[in-house]
């Protein structure tokens, strides 16, 4: 294990002029810093039209009438379609996964048919020659509705006397898992003591700055469908439209360029999407869905919106004896597909107490339907609320037995020598590094001579508190996240590396880049592992024709999985040059090695003959190589972690804030993240990753939350009301590494996406609650706010 | 998100936009610096038939000094108002306050006039306004009027403007030297509409208040001036004067309840916001220390 | 629909056009000049993706009129991006990865660059507080105060 602030990369990947563990800039910056990325919002196309939804005002009812006459009528109409006559060219679809033994959700239709079961499900379609002429016509729509009861608090979903929202399903129950491990009864009857509690956490959603955005172009002549989109998952959007626009997969063609922001919100299908596929097939033209602010708001899945009951067992010595959770969490009208909302609650019951030692657990989700927005997979699924509410757990407990925070997890965090190991959901560990993240951590901070300032500040009234919040994060997912369940969702990934004509390279890959730095840390993979330098590889990713088959980018995986193919296929791939030196040279290929472009005498260093002279050969010199010799300067490699299911890493956290007593306002003054995501590919865009994803859970934390009222009306959906976290309020964030490659691949490198977001909002809260202890009151709700904490201190 | 179709005139004088005005009647809106209008028609929340474009006209414009009156002229931008030295010099209210109003690109456009007439009340400059006694100078096709703030702000978008009348200018009174002011917003982030906030214009008599006029916003259907100062004026400030003054505020007030702050924590923060005004600028931090307690 | 006849520059080349009255300057660099550099993020004039210099000052041009901008010099990060003028803060942003997916980078260095015209050597505080009107979601904010703030380092130093 290494361990230090600047990450080394492995010396077995540290071939001369290896890039790997640079910070090298990403390649494709120059072009988005100059405004000449290419978002799908940017994309125009002949004979391109724009749709704009009439969308459902109501949480619940059923559809009497659509009188679209007046809307057909309006200037620039091109066609207004009902959810009715979509159905004709797209089928419905039901998210479910088999490997989630029970789960079951309600067909879904691109929009609605004669029931609308969200405020802001789509309900017929306008295309028009302009967005603003398209949104003039949809308010021609007349749509006729028959309010039904709205299913909107989960808390009393599944009392017998509430509607199922789908009565075919029989009740409001999409989803329930239970437990049980250890001797949980027994160690919370013989604990000192057992700390209960009820956790809530808000509803929030991932606001990408470039909004959700489709174009979608069905060519009649050639029976095919390209479809422009935003999306992580390139092969996935493939083989749902195909399937449910009857297509063959090869029908259709996914492209995806530039995206501005994803974080799981656009890895999935949304029935607004499919219904602009279906319109584009229909209309055998291209069209243009952008969702504007306020469809985003009410239409990009939301996620979290859980309260969960927590209980913790400890004895007087600080050893933690048991976690037991009871997680109740509202998904919306639908399961999501094809990845379904029920993930979430699966992991948060995967991961509670997952860094602790006690083999003690019992859990319980379940998961309801609501009359609301959908939820799904957003950034850290279920990370956010298993780190909370253990680490909450954990600060209570200790807090109950008088004990240091950081003392009690020294005690029972799984010692860094226990490797592999299992946790009581049994979760497979390869290798974490829990105490030496937690050290290092203490000494970024300065955790003694933190706390002596805040016992002198505390004295002047002033009220800073520290929070910890270790954490262990799935990265790196084999098929038993999604295609164990049946999901056609790759989980393997594919590169191919080719030498051209002029001796660079063109490398195509599966994995998608929406700025986590896909395209850079391929670039490095590939130019450390074949020999040449980065500015003579060219990353070409987003495209179903172009690229191999795999998973894209989402749950931590590009860099872990896409790297590791990335590695392969360069080797391969210098192999195969070697050897045509090798005959060029009248040498053996063991004996030569790439460098810097050239082919090179590994021990002196001598170059042999430069790469573009020995393309020049191969292309266009073949006659003059030994016969039989066929070069292939192409290699394509694929992988696929198959040892364990997922790559977990781990991490821990501090925030260092102050709450203003009087006001109730938090301010963040600093916070410190160690992680340890194994080979460092490039330091700078892993620690970047991390500051983006602390200030998503920071968000979380302090201001993002969906409002829904009793009748299941979101009442925050713009961005003046929904609170995103902006540059004024956040601190600055450091962030340290231990190293702890994988062994499951050459690369060594495990994700990193999820850590900075699964582990923030539970320090911040843990910081509240130690600057509010003094008054002895303990906030286990997020948001945290003014109003939350002002009614915590009983000042209002 | 896109905006209704609406036409557009180009104003090129106050005259020609009154005429506009009086043709069109309420299917017109005034377009000043459009930072709150535009948003508004994005969001297809309003719909006007015509939108009378006032920003060329350069006799609305500008800061002049006179007597003891400093008129601001109705298309005088925040940012104006936050470089201007006049205003730093005369009215360091409303610079104070300018800092507060959204961010840069927004402040750049955004009109003082505009702001006044749109009369939020959430907004910071009508409870300036109200604060500094200020009076509109009001056009209309009948001539010019005057009125002062306090009849100015009628309620949540409603002003003293009749459909045909055109916000000119702002005639603010220089407060006297000596005088002192206070602005602070309870907002959750840099920039955001406040949850409750004070604008006050003191005027400090040795240790005693000799004015205090404390003007609150984001408290009711527009700002509001404090009657519970009468307590503070010409006596000795204590702690426990401070508190009477609180309960007198807390007894005018009636906040309302919705999603930014509950009526609860605008009566509390207008009671914070009294005590470290006092505490302010009467220079005694010690004051705002007790209202912690 | 009746439109209006306006003439401005863009990045100083001159342009006319008929527009209808409701098209805001973000739609109209976009959609007919192909400016596609100005994105469009909120279209309320809260997310700051839409800045750009309208005779060089920043607006949202979500929130501003084409028609507003008549006779006025516009200039777009492509404009800025040939002119030179920000090629340092460019490679600031690009050395320190003061971006990620690049959606609100535009908008960024246009902010950015308002400072720091106005400003020689903002304490990070004052470049937090002139950004806090721009929303980015990828970074966290910490790396482009970082490109801001060397930027502005190396100006001074150079000046």
């Amino acid at each position: 294990m290494i361990s230090s602030n600047q990450p080394k990369c492995l010396t077995a990947l540290d071939r001369p002029n290896s890039y790997i563990g640079q910070s090298v800039p990403r390649p494709n910056l120059a072009r988005l810093l100059q405004g000449r990325g290419q978002y799908v919002s940017d994309l125009v196309l002949p004979r391109m039209i724009h749709v704009a939804f009439v969308r459902s005002l109501h949480a619940h009812a059923r559809i009497s009438a659509i009188n679209t006459e007046a809307a057909r009528a309006m200037p620039g109409v091109v066609a207004v379609v009902t959810g009715r006559e979509l159905a004709d060219v797209v089928t419905p679809w039901v998210g479910v996964l088999s490997h989630l033994k029970g789960l079951k959700s309600a067909p879904q239709h691109a929009m609605a048919i004669d029931r609308v079961c969200w405020q802001g499900e789509a309900v017929v379609a306008v295309l028009a020659s302009s967005r603003a002429l398209a949104e003039d016509a949809a308010e021609a729509v007349e749509v006729s509705y028959e309010e039904l009861p709205a299913v909107t608090d989960m808390r009393s979903a599944l009392d017998p006397a509430t509607p199922a929202i789908h009565p075919d399903l029989g009740d409001n129950l999409a989803f329930e898992r239970n437990h049980d491990a250890g001797a949980v009864d027994a160690a919370f009857a013989e604990a000192d003591e057992v700390v209960e509690v009820e956790f809530v956490f808000g509803r929030h959603t991932g606001v990408t700055l470039e909004p959700r955005s489709v174009v979608a172009d069905w060519n009649a002549g050639e029976r095919r469908l390209i479809i422009y989109q935003g999306t992580q998952a390139p092969h996935m959007v493939q083989n749902i439209a195909a399937k449910h626009l009857g297509l063959a997969e090869q029908q259709v063609r996914v492209v995806c360029k530039d995206v501005g922001g994803s974080f799981g919100i656009k890895v999935h299908i949304y029935a607004d999407e499919m219904a602009t596929y279906g319109l584009a097939k229909l209309l055998r033209r291209p069209v243009k869905f952008v969702a504007d602010r306020v469809e985003s708001f009410n239409t990009d899945i939301h996620a979290r919106d859980h309260i969960c009951k927590g209980r913790i067992a400890v004895n007087r010595n600080g050893s933690i004896k048991a976690f037991e959770i009871d997680d109740l969490t509202g998904i919306g009208s639908y399961s999501m597909y094809p990845r379904t909302s029920a993930i979430e609650a699966n992991q948060v019951v995967n991961l509670v107490g997952g860094q602790y030692t006690t083999p003690n657990y019992r859990a319980r989700a379940r998961v309801v339907f609501q009359n609301k927005n959908v939820t799904c997979q957003y950034r850290a699924v279920g990370h956010p609320i298993a780190c909370s509410v253990t680490e909450g757990l954990v600060d209570l407990a200790a807090r109950r037995i008088g004990m240091d925070p950081v003392q009690i997890r020294r005690l029972n965090l799984i010692g860094d020598d226990a490797y592999p190991c299992a946790s009581p959901t049994g979760l497979r560990f390869e290798a974490l590094s829990h105490h030496a993240s937690l050290q290092k951590l203490l000494q970024m901070m300065d955790y003694d001579a933190l706390r002596a300032e805040q016992a002198r500040l505390r004295g002047q009234g002033i009220h800073r508190g520290i929070g910890l919040a270790s954490f262990i994060e799935v990265t790196n997912p084999g098929a038993a996240f999604y295609g164990v369940g049946g999901a056609r969702i790759s989980s393997q990934d594919g590169v191919t590396v080719r030498l051209d004509a002029a001796g660079s390279v063109t490398c195509y890959t599966s994995i998608t880049e929406q700025g986590q730095g896909s395209e850079a840390i391929t670039a490095q993979i590939v130019a450390s592992g074949l020999g040449v330098s980065i500015d003579r590889v060219r990353v070409v990713l987003g495209d179903t024709d172009a690229t191999p088959y795999g998973g894209g980018t989402w749950a931590s995986r590009a860099a872990g999985i896409g790297g590791e193919a990335a590695l392969q296929s360069a080797k391969m791939l210098r192999g195969n040059i070697l050897q045509v030196a090798a005959a060029i040279l009248q040498a053996r290929p063991e004996d030569l090695d790439i460098s810097d472009n050239a082919v090179v005498d590994p021990s002196s260093g001598e170059r042999k003959i430069e790469l573009s002279e020995l393309a020049r050969i191969v292309f266009f010199r073949p006659d003059t190589l030994p016969p039989g010799l066929q070069p292939e300067m192409v290699a394509t490699r694929h992988f696929v972690p198959r040892e364990y299911g997922f790559a977990f890493t781990n991490g821990i956290q501090a925030s260092w804030l102050e709450v203003d007593t009087a006001t109730g306002f938090v301010s963040l003054l600093n916070h410190w993240v160690v992680e340890d995501c194994g080979t460092v590919i490039n330091p700078q865009l892993v620690d970047e990753q991390i500051r983006g994803g602390v200030v998503q859970g920071l968000g979380a934390a302090l201001f993002e939350h969906c409002i829904y009222d009793e009748r299941g009306q979101l009442t925050n959906a713009n961005m003046a009301d929904y609170l995103v976290p902006m540059a004024a309020e956040m601190p600055d964030i450091a962030v340290g590494h231990v190293v702890t490659p994988t062994k499951e691949s050459e690369l060594g490198a495990k994700g990193a996406g999820e850590a900075g977001t699964a582990g923030a909002a539970a320090a911040v809260a843990n910081a509240v609650n130690d600057a509010l202890s003094p008054f002895g009151v303990s906030i286990t709700e997020i948001p945290l706010t003014p109003r939350v904490i002002l009614s915590a201190l009983g000042r209002i | 998100m896109k905006a209704p179709a609406f036409s557009y005139v180009r104003a090129e004088s106050v005259e020609h936009a009154l005429e506009l005005l009086s043709r069109h009647g309420n299917a017109a809106k005034i377009l000043s610096g459009g930072q709150s209008l535009l948003p508004a028609l994005n969001l297809r929340l309003a719909a006007p038939a015509v939108l009378i474009d006032i920003g060329r006209l350069d006799e609305l414009r500008g800061i002049k000094l006179r007597d003891d009156v400093v008129t601001i002229g109705a298309l005088t931008r925040h940012a104006d108002l936050l470089t201007s030295e006049e205003i730093s010099a005369s009215l360091p209210l409303l610079r104070k306050a300018a800092a507060h109003v959204a961010h840069p690109a927004i402040r750049n456009r955004g009109t003082i006039g505009g702001n006044l007439a749109h009369a939020d009340p959430a907004s910071e400059f009508p409870a300036c306004m109200l604060a500094l006694d200020a009076r509109m100078v009001i056009r209309g096709e009948g001539g010019e009027r005057r009125v002062n703030a306090r009849d100015f702000f009628r309620g949540i978008y409603e002003t003293a403007l009749e459909p045909h009348e055109l916000l000119a200018a702002i005639e603010v009174p220089r407060p006297q030297p000596g005088s002192r002011t206070y602005f602070h917003e309870f907002v959750r982030r840099s920039g955001d509409y406040a949850m409750t906030g004070l604008a006050a214009l003191a005027h400090v008599d040795g240790a005693q208040l000799g004015d205090l006029r404390l003007s609150y916003f984001a408290i009711s259907d527009r700002p509001h001036l404090a009657r519970a100062t009468s307590h503070l004026v010409g006596v000795e400030i204590t702690a426990e004067r401070i508190a009477e003054a609180q309960a007198e505020l807390d007894a005018e007030l009636d906040p309302p309840d919705d999603q930014q702050a509950s009526a609860a924590m605008r009566r509390h923060f207008a009671r914070l916001l009294l005590f470290r005004c006092v505490a302010d600028v009467l220079g005694r931090p010690e004051l705002a220390m007790e209202a912690v307690r | 629909m009746t439109t209006t006849r306006i003439a401005l520059t863009v990045n100083g080349e001159s342009v006319s056009a008929d527009v209808p009255a409701r098209l805001n300057l973000a739609d109209f660099v976009r959609d007919q000049l192909g400016l596609t550099g100005t994105h469009v993020g909120c279209e309320h004039g809260v997310c700051g993706a839409c800045t750009l210099r309208v005779d060089g000052e920043i607006v949202r041009s979500c929130l501003t009129l084409v028609v507003q901008a008549d006779g006025c010099a516009v200039e777009t990060i492509e404009g800025l991006s040939d002119s030179g003028e920000i090629a340092d803060l460019q490679a600031a942003f690009r050395e320190r990865n003061a971006l990620q997916c690049g959606y609100c980078t535009p908008g960024m260095l246009m902010t950015a660059q308002d400072l720091l015209r106005k400003c020689a050597n903002p304490e990070r505080t004052e470049i937090r507080e002139h950004l806090s009107g721009n929303y980015c979601r990828c970074t966290g904010y910490h790396a482009i105060v970082d490109a801001v703030e060397r930027t502005a380092k190396a100006r001074q130093r150079r000046s």
